[in-house]
């Protein structure tokens, strides 16, 4: 039983996802459209999960939505800091570094998320990872404690994804 | 009556949030000089500048007539691909040597786009030459 169970949704998270999505293009909350959207959430996640083998286990929804509230937060703090440095500092006063955080993280799934954050939050930008995923490469706009600014992404980001990605 | 007004100031300050943090993104891209603070500048525009205008047309549709989600849907793409591009303009920076040489990783040997397979380390080097 759990095995047909797992056969007929390798991503039950996606199938919801996917409903969900189809029913928001359609712009239609009707039993026929979310009934599609469950055909589709079923379908695809089947015929993908040969391109998809070790998916994640444990994820927690809940956190992963006070994640997203805390990182929509973060982006709009930080646009405004940004706004200000491009309205107001020269270019030969702007001070921007590399800086290398080490990862905890080993899930691939977790690691895109977090570089998705670091691009996201305005003043940074992922670029890399090393040739063995065991750190990220981030680029900051600004900054005069490049420590600082690992410890941060660290403490505030990659401690909540753990939680997340179990 | 009272809605439809306080919507239709949220729309008008949405609408200039927007428009202002667009403008200090073009203002970014123009103004830094070399590629890699330039790349900072399309990150605020694509998060800020098109989220506020998106939440503007969101309220907008709402109040006045057929109400309509796909402005989410347009953030969401948004937010999950643009950070891909950003990524890949920051990986060709570092392959063509337009920026500053990273340091090195802590624990492994190198960067993965820095990290040429031992069978074409041959074409790599002729390319450089």
């Amino acid at each position: 039983m759990k095995r047909a169970f797992h056969w007929l949704f390798p991503h039950p998270l996606l199938t919801l996802l996917l409903a969900v999505v189809w029913t928001l293009l359609q712009n239609d909350v009707s039993a026929g459209m979310v009934v599609f959207g469950l055909i589709l959430g079923v379908i695809i996640p089947r015929i993908t999960a040969a391109w998809w083998p070790d998916s994640p286990q444990g994820f927690r929804v809940g956190r992963m939505i006070a994640y997203i509230a805390l990182v929509i937060w973060d982006i709009m703090v930080a646009n405004v800091e940004v706004a200000w440095i491009v309205l107001t500092r020269p270019n030969s006063k702007l001070r921007p570094t590399w800086v290398v955080v080490p990862l905890d993280l080993r899930q691939p799934e977790a690691i895109t998320v977090l570089a998705g954050t670091i691009t996201l939050t305005p003043g940074t930008v992922s670029t890399d990872l090393s040739s063995d995923g065991h750190s990220l490469l981030v680029h900051t706009l600004d900054t005069d404690d490049p420590d600082a600014v690992r410890d941060e992404i660290k403490q505030r980001y990659e401690r909540r994804l753990k939680e997340i990605f179990v | 009556m009272t809605i439809e007004i306080l919507a239709t100031f949220a729309i008008g300050i949405c609408l200039l949030i927007g428009a202002f943090f667009m403008l200090v993104g073009v203002i970014g891209l123009l103004k830094f000089n070399d590629p890699m603070t330039r790349l900072h500048a399309p990150t605020k525009i694509s998060t800020m500048g098109v989220g506020a205008l998106l939440l503007a047309s969101v309220i907008h549709s709402y109040t006045f007539g057929n109400g309509s989600a796909h402005q989410l849907l347009v953030m969401a793409f948004l937010f999950v691909t643009a950070p891909i591009s950003a990524n890949f303009f920051g990986k060709v920076n570092i392959h063509c040597g337009s920026c500053e040489t990273p340091p090195p990783p802590a624990q492994d040997k190198t960067w993965a786009t820095l990290d040429v397979p031992e069978a074409d380390r041959e074409i790599a080097e002729q390319k450089d030459a």
